[in-house]
């Protein structure tokens, strides 16, 4: 399956697509030393839309920002603005905003002065700028800091005055560059909320940059996951989690079983299949491919449930429990190459009965057991 | 009290605490400090026998103000320190962006070790070099050929502070700048310069002080009427030491703490809070 034509928009909603990226790639170095972050990073992000870029450090997601940016510049390919090419317009002259990791304000102005940055370099009048910061500043619930320098703020009232700046000059898109990873866990949630919310308000386009999954699914409409330079899937979070394009995404985001086996019936809405350590199991047919026998099977842990022994698909034995609050994460060896990790939500079940040494019953419904894409 | 008895504490020794140090130091300071505050007292001297304390007087200052050639060497100096300090200051400033934010270009290292090299050569080398290239060449500029000389060994005093400054400088700064659509003299006047600003400003202080206290190589270079300050007092010596000169070093060094003073007021209001 072909990535680039998957993440394509359909026609009617291309003329509406903020930033079109075609084939773009980045080389550091030459010769034997080149290092390649980008490979052919192709798919539109949609006007209005908030789109996430996810994956593990180093997988070229800041060297696509920084190009969107145009603090590095592209090896090939194209990258369209609504539309306009934009390969070689200059950082300056782009309706791009950053919000940078560390912040960046500049310490020797005043809040109200990093906000009113931009405005006063688009030579916008001072009536105009004045309005537009004191909006900004409400905005972000930062008003009674106008006169602060940021030497004197916390990290997160930093962060909202970073996030005004960048949004008061309007620009048609807004690069977010990790800018919740420095923010400790209550805040970091609270922000993504209000980050969703005034995305919803301002209806600026907004590309986000994390290796954190739950913030990915959590705030987007739209996640494109990548790994060595590659855009692995781009999908709505739904899309990705529930059906994930292939294995690298499928352990990314959230937890996953996999499970090699052999197809061994015809082909219905299900399959029946043999795994390597003799199960037999009924999984969801609609990802295999033609002639395919061999093919790994998905499962998230949460999908699984538990029953007695020899009430249920397999039987296996609890090796580990993990107590996480809410639920309790089992590893259960059911003889295949890798024990099982199952979540099993608190409440249910009593599960101070369960112990590492019990037998029980795994219930694999077809549904849950998907055919990963390789 | 009683309390207070009773825990006699036991004399223990901190940890790194080292014995007699205090007494070291208090002997160090007055080896560096009293020589000089000998100098200005008797510079309140009133009998003209330098070290035959007789009343106090400020006579010879009212002298030495009143002195036309000690005003022309000061004024000489001032001029000197002045012109060399903005020139040198402008160059190293100049050099250290180009090496700090320029990108890299063939014998990068090589520029940085020759620009500093002048603070290792001997002061009597870069003299002699100068007076016989000067006259060489014939490069006749009276003061001017003073003021060239000092520029030569105040540019590495003047780059050390500015690098450093600008080493520690984060680079996103006028990243965001740019991404703010400032155009990249708008980044540099904005944002670049006043965050430079703190080194600027030691560099500056250093040439400063540097060129107001040469002596070699403004011996060597200066011409009949373009004495310095410090060449004026050593030639006033070799006439024998007076209470003049006294007053006259005094004042030179009231400068110096003046302008140490404002330099320390100056970084320590940084806006930034953080002065580094």
């Amino acid at each position: 399956m072909s990535v680039a034509q998957a993440a394509a928009l359909p026609i009617a909603e291309r003329a509406r697509a903020a930033v079109e990226l075609d084939n773009v790639e980045k080389t550091y170095g030459t010769g034997k030393s080149a290092v390649k972050a980008l490979k052919g990073v192709s798919f539109d992000i949609a006007d209005n839309e908030f789109f996430t870029l996810l994956g593990p450090s180093g997988c070229g997601k800041t060297t696509l920002l920084r190009a969107l940016a145009w603090f590095e510049s592209v090896t090939a390919g194209t990258i369209r603005l609504f539309g306009e090419d934009i390969v070689d317009v200059p950082t300056y002259k782009r309706s791009i905003n950053t919000v940078f990791q560390h912040y960046s304000l500049f310490p020797h102005m005043s809040v109200a002065e990093n906000v009113a940055y931009g405005l006063k370099r688009l030579k916008k009048s001072k009536s105009e700028i004045e309005a537009t910061v004191a909006d900004m500043l409400e905005l972000v619930k930062m008003t009674d800091f106008a006169g602060r320098l940021p030497a004197q703020l916390s990290g997160g009232q930093q962060q909202r005055v970073a996030l005004a700046r960048a949004l008061a000059p309007h620009p048609k898109v807004l690069l977010l560059d990790e800018p919740l990873s420095a923010l400790d866990l209550k805040l970091r949630q609270s922000m993504r909320q209000e980050l969703k919310q005034i995305q919803a308000r301002t209806g600026i386009t907004f590309i986000f940059v994390t290796h954190d999954q739950d913030e990915a699914l959590s705030m987007s409409d739209r996640v494109a996951v990548m790994s060595a330079g590659y855009v692995q899937q781009v999908g709505t979070p739904n899309e990705i989690y529930e059906h994930p394009a292939n294995r690298f995404v499928a352990g990314f985001v959230g937890d996953a079983n996999f499970i090699d086996a052999q197809i061994t019936s015809p082909v219905g809405d299900t399959v029946t299949c043999r795994t390597k350590g003799g199960a037999v199991l009924q999984a969801d047919a609609r990802n295999l491919l033609e002639g395919q026998r061999d093919v790994t099977l998905f499962l998230r842990p949460e999908k699984v449930k538990l029953a007695k022994v020899g009430a249920a698909t397999v039987d296996g034995e609890i090796t580990d429990i993990q107590y996480l609050g809410n639920s309790t994460m089992m590893q259960i060896d059911i003889g295949e190459a890798e024990p099982l990790v199952v979540t099993e939500p608190l409440g249910e079940v009593d599960q101070r009965l369960r112990q590492v040494g019990d037998r029980v019953g795994v219930i694999l419904s077809p549904s849950a057991l998907q055919i990963l894409v390789e | 009290m009683a309390a207070i008895e009773h825990s006699k504490p036991k004399k223990r020794r901190a940890f790194g605490e080292v014995p007699g140090l205090g007494a070291l130091a208090i002997a160090f300071m007055m080896f560096l400090y009293l020589p000089i505050l000998v100098l200005v007292v008797y510079s309140f001297n009133a009998g003209n026998i330098v070290m035959v304390w007789t009343g106090f007087s400020t006579d010879w200052y009212a002298r030495a103000f009143a002195n036309e050639d000690i005003r022309k060497a000061a004024i000489n100096s001032l001029v000197v320190a002045t012109s060399a300090t903005a020139i040198a200051t402008t160059c190293a400033t100049l050099a250290a962006l180009a090496l700090a934010r320029g990108g890299s270009f063939k014998g990068k290292g090589a520029t940085v070790g020759v620009i500093t090299l002048p603070l290792m050569v001997p002061e009597i080398v870069t003299a002699v070099a100068m007076l016989v290239f000067f006259s060489n060449i014939g490069l006749n500029f009276g003061l001017g050929n003073v003021i060239l000389a000092h520029v030569t060994f105040c540019i590495p005093f003047a780059f050390m502070p500015i690098r450093a400054r600008l080493d520690g400088m984060d680079t996103t700064l006028e990243q965001a700048s740019r991404d703010l659509y400032a155009s990249d003299w708008e980044t540099f006047r904005l944002v670049t310069l006043p965050q430079l600003m703190p080194g600027v400003l030691a560099g500056a202080m250093l040439s400063f002080v540097i060129s107001m206290d040469d002596f070699i190589i403004t011996l060597m270079v200066a011409g009949a009427g373009d004495t310095t300050l410090p060449v004026y007092i050593y030639s006033m010596i070799r006439q024998g030491i007076t209470p003049e000169i006294n007053a006259v070093s005094s004042i030179l060094l009231l400068f110096s703490i003046v302008l140490v003073t404002a330099y320390w007021f100056v970084t320590r209001t940084k806006p930034d809070g953080k002065n580094r």
